[in-house]
């Protein structure tokens, strides 16, 4: 299974049905194809949507049927569309159960960086800090490295999202909780020891009383 | 509310204007009335807008054929020529979490002075803005945004300029339709009065100023 994966069918395991819940771009989209059986939550798109549904098939998407990335989506029946002042207040109103974003830096005390790179990717932060300050549940997908190097830092040296700690961030490795105000070992990844999650995570982490296996 | 032709809609628009646009990465925006502008060449507007789409899509045709010198907007990632001409120092961009961003318009087409947002304390985004304190809440005061022209683009419309949307092409353009001094309205249909029910309006014809007839 590749890292994507992993970390896709872990999240997708902290979905309860009723729910309301925003997915991010790239990783965080691929939970949606691993909704355990039984669980009916809402997916919510903030260009307007409630009720995305998968990515139609050939000849079937219609031009103003679009997730946040202007990608077609398509709506479940029951879905509902509205403009971007209500996406945004079931944001930050305390609506939305659960979001999922990606991550370049998360910090020990789970702070996250994952907007802009100074100098190099200044793309805007879009929704993301709105999601990160607003949802009741935030929870970091990303690989537990890029490029070798540690993506859990003692201190984010890129700007942040958001002072508001992440709940969960999951990788190929590991997954790390910060219920405590510091990062802590919750799981690791099937194959994976507790030497190799600390070598690759810069900032000290803390170990569960009983470290799961993660379960897929 | 009057109809006008297209090249009479953009021509009531100066070099140098304000506009709020509606669309999200290109969906939902008023494309006709970007061709326009970049067809009498219009120079030096400032947009406000969620995003500045793609390159040659929506506003990123106002990007790349160079008509604008500000935006302020949530997002240019997906279009790689709108950061060229930042960093060139051709365009001036404001960056600004859509929510507030949102917000922001909303007041301004309230008659609100701004609004107290959760979104951006501690971050770089407070750079600049008033902290406050409410009930043990930190918040940033985030002031209201208004322009001299709205952009709008709508499903239906009536003759009267009552206004509805699809889908998620509804987006920024009933709250920019609140918050300029002239709101210019496109749209896919235009019917009669009375085909869109009153419980269905969701720009009511009052604040709409010109409709964009169709060819």
């Amino acid at each position: 299974m590749d890292a994507q994966t992993i970390i896709a069918k872990r999240i997708a395991r902290e979905l309860r049905s009723g729910m309301l819940v925003n997915l991010g771009i790239g990783i965080p989209t691929l939970v949606a194809n691993y909704v355990p059986e039984g669980v009916n939550v809402f997916f919510q798109s903030e260009n307007g949507l409630i009720g995305t549904g998968p990515i139609p098939e050939d000849g079937l998407a219609h031009p103003t049927l679009t997730d946040a990335g202007g990608q077609p989506v398509s709506a479940l029946p029951g879905a509902a569309t509205f403009d971007s002042a209500m996406s945004f207040a079931l944001i930050r109103g305390g609506h939305l159960d659960m979001t999922v974003l990606g991550g370049l830096q998360v910090d020990a005390r789970g702070r996250l960086a994952n907007w802009m790179i100074p100098g190099k990717m200044v793309p805007g932060m879009g929704g993301a800090m709105d999601l990160v300050s607003g949802a009741k549940r935030v929870i970091v997908a990303m690989q537990h490295t890029a490029k070798g190097k540690p993506k859990i830092v003692k201190e984010c040296s890129l700007p942040l999202t958001s002072v508001r700690s992440v709940d969960l961030v999951v990788t190929e490795l590991a997954v790390i909780g910060f219920a405590g105000g510091l990062a802590t070992l919750l799981e690791t990844a099937p194959g994976v020891s507790v030497g190799q999650v600390m070598d690759a995570t810069e900032a000290p982490l803390l170990k569960a009383e009983k470290i799961e296996p993660m379960r897929l | 509310m009057k109809t006008i032709s297209i090249e009479s809609a953009v021509a009531l628009i100066p070099d140098g204007a304000s506009l709020m646009v509606g669309g999200f990465m290109g969906v939902g925006t008023p494309e006709r009335m970007i061709d326009e502008l970049v067809r009498q060449r219009k120079s030096k507007l400032a947009i406000i807008a969620n995003d500045t789409a793609m390159p040659g899509r929506g506003i990123g045709k106002l990007v790349g054929g160079g008509l604008l010198s500000k935006v302020v907007a949530s997002h240019i990632g997906l279009n790689p020529e709108t950061q060229k001409q930042m960093i060139a120092g051709k365009i001036a961009v404001d960056l600004v979490p859509q929510g507030t961003l949102i917000e922001r318009i909303r007041a301004g087409g309230s008659g609100l002075g701004g609004i107290l947002t959760p979104t951006g304390v501690g971050t770089v985004v407070e750079e600049g803005k008033r902290r406050l304190e409410v009930d043990g809440k930190s918040y940033l005061l985030e002031t209201a945004l208004r322009a001299d022209f709205a952009l709008v683009h709508a499903f239906l419309a009536d003759y009267a300029g009552n206004l509805s949307y699809a889908l998620t092409a509804r987006n920024f353009n009933p709250v920019i339709a609140m918050a300029a001094d002239t709101v210019i309205v496109t749209a896919d249909h235009i019917v009669p009065v009375g085909v869109i029910a009153p419980d269905h309006v969701v720009t009511p014809a009052a604040v709409v100023d010109y409709l964009v007839t169709n060819r």
